[in-house]
């Protein structure tokens, strides 16, 4: 403790830190966990997403986007845009309506909430009386419309949310001119739909749960005309011309009403089950826009035959004679459509679907109705994250080989531009190219661009293809036979299963000068590859190494080694594997480092290391870490977690064999699936209930299991043996604290191809607390990390002082050590764990820049510990900086799933579908700048201070934004006290203002 | 020469060498491991080899941890052939001038922690000269835990210190969160906190009797507990294992440390437990006779208990390095090292057992006879405890 305030008394250095070191999040990147809500303002040109923790999103244009979060957590059930403003309304789950606005602020716009309403029915009522169930924000902007579960349709006057009630619309008003004769009068249910007649905006159309559909005018306050549909109500739509309404219902129907004809309507005009005969599941949401050319676009969700498609979830587009079915891989949220033209009332030409998992959006323009890919909202997670890895700035011609591979392999997608383009995007160009590279547990890597904003998808690699598997390559749900009907379509690439789990990605490195890639898996593969921009066919030469090394009473009891295709595979351009390195026993792969330069790569797993000459493509040496008394290591994974696991798995892929034809073996699997969750959850309940909360206190021993299993390796060029000569050395460091050093001798490089690499033990440090190393690095006799591989030799990295002493950075996951080369002894260290408790889980080396000074930089090591906290430690130097509490500790795989760039930034997963963004640099920030301007229609741009003087001089049936009912209300509390008539009058006219309102009064503060 | 209990496989040889230093003097022969005899043969053949028949001798020799301890019976001396690895290293001083002071725990590497060792040895430094009242002296043992700072401590709390020595006993405690209460300036306040929620039977913890289940844990090695999660404070405990100084607020305050304030060097004095078997004699005597030694020895003992644990810690932490083909090697701290031999230049140094677990595992090294009678003086005490009466370690 003493050292860090010694260093925190120097002026000067806390100015210097201030200019380096600046720590915030600044983006989400992928797809919002749990979506729950979408909308959709043609006049912003904005798409809002609402989520199930409470956040709503907005995105336009790519790299305009906004992010919000409700203080209550609650579920966003529904958002709309206030037409023609710059303001939307979200309703949660807790029954609250929310008031945001894009606010700008210094040329930047910001998403604020600004007020919040909630309804309240006189004492006594049910709550379902205030329940709201839809949301029409009318278009003259002024009004909004909120029909509830009771049957009542309340009028509340925007943005003050000032209900009037005078306005509202009871279900008594209703039911007293329902014809006597319809049978579902007694109870209409809840408001099920609320639309405002196209062409006159008046005419509101109220749907009921039982069907019933009333046309009321608003200004008149009498209903106009009835519509007494007998189904389940689902949802209602207005044709363009106003004339025709569209009905669907609960049992797949859709059905067309005419408005010109007479007061009561008891059938409709048309009335149509698209999927029909048997039974069928609802149509949800019903939709059609005319054409120029002349027949509409229908397009409808659901409607499914409950019977064999009842699981499917479906969007069917029909126009003219083609009629596809759209299929998604998880539950539809919503849809809407986007139109052509300025004013966005031409024909549609996009379909944007928010599903569970993912965004698809539909061209409806082209033949063939093609996707057209995403620049945001990726889905990041259409296979599991398994690990990342970051490269910072790329250079730009691989850069532009990645893209082209890319290219071909999205033929399929649509060459329309976004449709989406609302707000201007005033961020600067990124300064360089970033690569985020994610491995996916199908065994596929996927390149993002992660310059900017917006995580775009580059270029996707599939590692499958070297190997058997086990799932059949044409097994696809979705062939589609001819004729087949429904005609299903498969659209949206989230597909979380995975045939085969060892084909898991678990390590990547790439070297951005070379192109050479290598990625390494579950069962002990190591894939090295090489950019190649031809589609080539070959084989792939397998080398198996043992790293057991001879280590007896040994048993692997975890899975096989994966079968190798010995034809030749074709590869289409891209990353080609051409060299295959297979681990014995085929643990996971928990480290690999590469040289490009050096043309080897290492490898490590829970039972040694080894080195892989791909030039020669043959190994040059295994080494066994194995303690003869880990059991655990010796025997492999647990099997019975294993089992469970590999049973759980069995079990979803037969389900989704079998949901097409077998029925009744899905049922069966169900019930087995939820039988084993509910005795998994037993389980796991008392294992909670036989451990009270404590925690041993042990040190730690060589008995420790998986001490040999190696967390980190190291190529470097340094002074190993003696201080003259520098050598070609490969660092490990294992989970019990050792770091072997092997020394490599290299041949000269015109005879590389003959003579063999080899390698020789040259140290072992065991250090004496034993913590697993988590990184090593050597600094230079400047104390600099040590460049990367080709990076000298492509001038953009200094050549390393060769002249004064090389140091040894160990990182342990408790301490960091600087030792002396080539005599190992300990010159500086810092015990992180001892002072404070916390644990190493990410390390990695960076260069910050000054914010003040162009050319001054420091090289700094980024720590992530399991406390979920970054800290910033000085290299050489090795002092703590500056920490910030970053990820929740209880966040496990958050934590884990952090990766930091070179220049100070990092991601973590926030969610099996998010990447945060965070930044510990001050120069070098990556974070949303955008502008949203209000539309063109100054009369309805709203004036802030004029809406919050409503709070005041109202009757009591007051609702104001928060900050001033907060105000009022202990200004009312002090005039009380001093026993005012005029104030105790007050209070008692807003007492029974409350009764008769219904309304509630705010006393949350509002997060102004 | 301080290298050689590094090679186990010598140990299989059946002769022991025995080098033996008398004053300046060295002399060399060796033993039949399988036949060592008995103490009074080898005493005898110790006088004669280094011609003082007639000089009582105090024979020490330097274990495997780089401890001196004593050969003054069958059993010290069998475990000293049986753990010679192949060198025994034997340390005779005349018994009228022996510095009983080299005995003890770390009492060949530890040489700069004068506070430390009065406390062990409870010996003033300037009494030297004076035939040493023994009471129960540690020469068979090593200390496994002490209380310390008792002078800067209030009496309801007491530090323990736990040497753990790279043994195979196990610390063996558990923790777990719970709460406190507090005298604050706004009155009582419950808080949070850690406190120790099982004795693991047989382990280090147990058998000093300093530590006991719901104790409240202050502080590990100096830094306070509170605001920090169960994980973090059992990582800080596991991290600083090899050393670790608990401060706790006992659960059971009837035991504490009684405070003597009619003398100077009151309380200066750590008080060592377990092997010392001092607990037979009241604490008010105990401190009156230790606390001059100590006070003399350290006068700043206060600051310097700190400042030294951060000093041996370091030393402690020596990892090890193996070099291509070589031997295994401890690394020295550079500056560490450096500081040590200015301040204390009259003492050899001796490279600390680095962990290395034989791997046949038949040698649990001398400490197992130390911390087995720890062990049993453990559980005197306790019984003692439960009878209420005061008891002062």
């Amino acid at each position: 403790m003493k050292r860090f305030r010694r260093h925190g008394h120097d002026s000067q250095r806390d100015k210097l830190k201030q200019e380096l070191y600046q720590f915030n999040k600044s983006v989400e990147h992928g797809f919002p966990h749990q979506p729950s809500a979408l909308a959709y303002s043609p006049d912003l040109d904005l798409l809002a997403i609402g989520t199930r923790s409470g956040a709503i999103k907005l995105y336009g244009a790519p790299g305009v986007e906004f992010m919000g979060l409700h203080d209550e957590n609650a579920t966003v059930t529904q958002v709309h845009f206030l037409p023609h403003q710059l303001e939307l309304v979200t309703l949660l789950d807790d029954n609250s309506l929310h008031m945001w606005t894009l606010r700008a602020h210094q040329g930047v716009s910001e998403l604020l909430e600004v007020g919040r309403f909630t309804l309240t029915g006189p004492p006594g009522a049910p709550p379902s009386v205030t329940r709201v169930t839809t949301v029409l924000a009318h278009s003259s902007g002024e009004l909004l419309l909120l029909g509830t579960e009771g049957g009542h349709v309340f009028v509340v006057e925007v943005p003050g949310f000032r209900e009037l009630e005078e306005r509202n619309i009871s279900v008594e008003d209703i039911q007293a001119r329902i014809p006597e004769e319809y049978v579902p009068r007694r109870n209409l249910e809840c408001v099920e739909a609320l639309h405002e007649k196209p062409l006159n905006p008046n005419q509101v159309l109220i749907g009921y749960g039982r069907g019933l559909m009333v046309l009321w005018d608003l200004e008149r306050q009498c209903a106009i005309q009835h519509f007494l549909g007998t189904q389940q109500l689902e949802s209602v739509w207005w044709m363009e011309d106003g004339e025709h309404i569209l009905s669907s219902h609960s049992d797949g129907s859709y059905c067309c009403w005419l408005t010109t004809g007479g007061d009561v309507q008891s059938e409709p005009e048309k009335q149509d089950t698209p999927y029909g005969s048997f039974p069928c599941k609802a149509i949800s949401k019903v939709l059609q826009f005319p054409t120029k050319q002349g027949p509409p676009f229908l397009i409808f969700s659901g409607g499914m035959p409950r019977a064999s498609y009842g699981d499917r979830h479906c969007i069917s587009v029909i126009h003219s004679k083609t009629h596809i079915a759209l299929d998604f891989t998880s539950r539809i949220i919503d849809f809407f459509v986007i139109r052509e033209g300025e004013q966005h009332t031409g024909d549609p030409s996009a379909l944007v679907v928010l599903v569970e998992e993912e965004l698809v959006v539909v061209d409806l323009l082209t033949d063939g109705w093609p996707v057209i890919q995403t620049p945001y909202l990726v889905p990041l997670h259409c296979s599991a994250i398994t690990c990342s890895h970051h490269v910072s700035s790329i250079p730009f011609k691989l850069w532009e080989r990645i893209l082209a591979a890319g290219d071909v392999q999205n033929t399929h997608y649509s060459n329309k531009p976004w449709p989406i383009t609302g707000g201007q995007n005033l961020a600067r160009e990124p300064p360089q190219r970033d690569l985020l590279l994610t491995g996916h547990e199908d065994g596929t890597v996927r390149f993002w661009d992660a310059s900017g904003v917006c995580l775009h998808p580059m270029y996707k690699l599939s590692t499958a293809g070297v190997f058997h598997t086990d799932g059949d390559p044409n097994d696809n749900l979705n062939q589609g036979a001819e004729g087949e009907w429904p005609p299903f379509r498969k659209v949206g690439c989230f597909d979380p299963y995975s045939d085969d789990p060892r084909l898991g990605i678990q390590k990547i490195h790439l070297c951005k000068y070379s192109g050479i890639l290598t990625v390494a898996g579950t069962a002990g593969q190591i894939l090295v590859l090489e950019l190649n921009d031809e589609m080539a066919e070959q084989v792939v030469p397998a080398t198996v190494v043992d790293l057991l090394q001879g280590q007896d009473g040994f048993r692997w009891k975890g899975h096989t080694r994966l079968d190798v295709r010995e034809e030749p595979v074709s590869f289409p351009a891209g990353f080609q594997p051409f060299a295959l390195v297979q681990c014995q026993p085929p643990a996971v792969i928990t480290a690999i480092a590469l040289h490009s330069e050096w043309k080897l790569v290492a490898f490590g797993t829970s039972h040694g290391f080894g080195v892989y000459d791909y030039q020669q493509k043959s190994n040059v040496f295994a080494r066994c870490t194995l303690n003869p008394s880990d059991q655990l290591a010796m025997e492999g994974p647990l099997s019975r977690v294993k089992s469970i696991k590999k049973s759980l798995r069995q079990s979803f892929r037969r389900i989704r064999r079998s949901r097409v034809s077998m029925r009744k073996h899905q049922t069966a699997n169900a019930a087995k699936l939820q039988e084993l969750n509910a005795k998994l959850e037993a389980e796991a309940l008392q294992e909670m209930e036989l451990a009270p909360v404590q925690r041993r206190i042990e040190a730690r021993s060589s008995d420790d299991s998986f001490t040999g299993l190696v967390r980190t390796l190291y190529f470097a060029d340094s002074f190993i043996t003696d201080s003259t000569h520098c050598t070609p050395s490969l660092w490990a460091g294992t989970n019990g604290g050792a770091v072997f050093a092997y020394m490599l001798r290299l041949p000269p490089v015109e005879r590389r191809m003959e003579d063999p690499v080899t390698g020789s033990q040259a140290k072992e440090i065991q250090l004496m607390h034993r913590a697993p190393v988590v990184g090593l690095a050597i600094l230079d006799g400047r104390g600099v990390p040590l460049p990367e591989p080709l990076e000298v030799a492509h001038d953009l990295a200094r050549s390393p002082d060769m002249l004064a002493s090389h140091h040894l950075l160990v990182i342990s996951e408790e301490q960091f050590k600087l030792f002396t080369l080539p005599k190992v002894s300990t010159k500086t260290k810092l015990k992180l764990t001892a002072i404070d408790g916390s644990r190493v889980r990410r390390v990695g080396v960076a260069l910050f820049g000054s914010s003040r000074v162009e050319d001054y930089g420091e090289n700094g090591l980024v720590v992530l510990t399991n406390q979920g906290e970054l800290h910033v430690i000085s290299l050489p130097a090795i002092k703590m900086q500056v920490h910030h509490p970053c990820i929740r500790r209880e966040d496990v795989s958050g934590i884990a799933s952090c990766v930091f760039t070179k220049y100070g930034q990092g991601f973590y997963l926030i969610s099996p579908s998010e990447f945060e963004r965070f930044s510990l640099s001050a120069r070098w920030v990556v974070e949303p700048r955008c502008l949203v301007e209000s539309p063109n229609i100054p009369s309805t741009v709203v004036d802030p201070t004029k809406t919050r003087c409503l709070g005041d001089g109202y009757d009591g049936s007051d609702i104001r934004r928060g900050n001033d009912n907060d105000n009022s209300a202990s200004h009312v509390m002090e005039h009380a006290l001093l026993n005012d008539e005029k104030v105790l009058q007050e209070i008692q006219k807003s007492l029974e203002g409350d009764q008769m309102g219904h309304a509630d009064n705010n006393i949350k503060p509002s997060g102004e | 020469m301080n290298k050689n209990h590094r090679v186990p496989s010598n140990r299989t040889l059946s002769t022991v060498e025995v080098k033996s230093k008398f004053g300046a003097e060295f002399r060399r022969f060796s033993l039949d491991r399988s036949k060592p005899g008995k103490f009074d043969e080898f005493y005898g053949l110790l006088q004669h080899v280094h011609r003082i028949p007639n000089v009582d001798l105090l024979v020490g020799y330097a274990d495997m941890q780089g401890d001196l301890l004593p050969i003054n019976n069958d059993d010290n001396y069998h475990k000293a052939i049986s753990t010679a690895a192949p060198l025994l290293r034997l340390f005779l001083q005349r018994k009228e001038e022996a510095d009983y002071a080299a005995f003890g725990t770390n009492s060949l590497t530890r040489k700069k922690t004068p506070a430390v060792l009065a406390a062990v040895l409870l010996r003033p430094e300037a009494n030297r000269k004076k035939p040493p009242i023994i009471i129960s002296l540690p020469r068979d043992f090593r200390p496994v835990s002490s209380i310390i700072d008792v002078d800067i401590l209030p009496e309801t709390h007491r530090r323990v210190r736990l040497y753990k020595h790279g043994q195979e006993k196990p610390l063996g405690f558990y923790i777990r969160d719970g709460s406190s209460v507090r005298v604050t300036p706004q009155g009582l306040e419950k808080v949070p906190g850690i406190f120790i929620s099982r004795m693991v039977p047989g382990g280090l913890a147990e058998s000093t009797g300093l530590l006991a289940v719901n104790d409240e844990v202050l502080e590990v090695n100096g830094i306070e507990v509170a605001g920090k999660s169960l994980d973090q404070v059992t990582d800080m405990m596991i991290a600083n294992s090899h050393n670790l100084i608990v401060t706790v607020k006992p659960a059971n305050q009837r035991n504490n440390v009684v405070r003597h304030s009619n003398n100077s060097g009151s309380g200066s004095g750590g008080v060592t437990s377990g092997s010392s078997g001092r607990s037979t004699d009241s604490g008010a005597s105990f401190y009156g006779y230790s606390a001059p030694g100590a006070t003399a020895m350290a006068p700043t003992h206060i600051i310097q208990n700190f400042r030294s644990e951060e000093m041996e810690s370091d030393e402690d932490d020596e990892d090890l390095v193996i070099e291509a083909g070589g031997e295994a090697r401890p690394i020295a701290m550079v500056a560490a090292g450096a500081a040590a031999s200015s301040s204390m230049p009259s003492l050899p140094r001796y490279e600390p057992h680095l962990n290395l677990r034989p791997p046949n595992g038949a040698m649990s090294g001398s400490a197992s006879a130390g911390s087995l009678s720890t062990t049993d003086r453990g559980l005197d005490r306790r019984s003692l405890e439960e009878d209420g009466t005061v008891i002062t370690l």
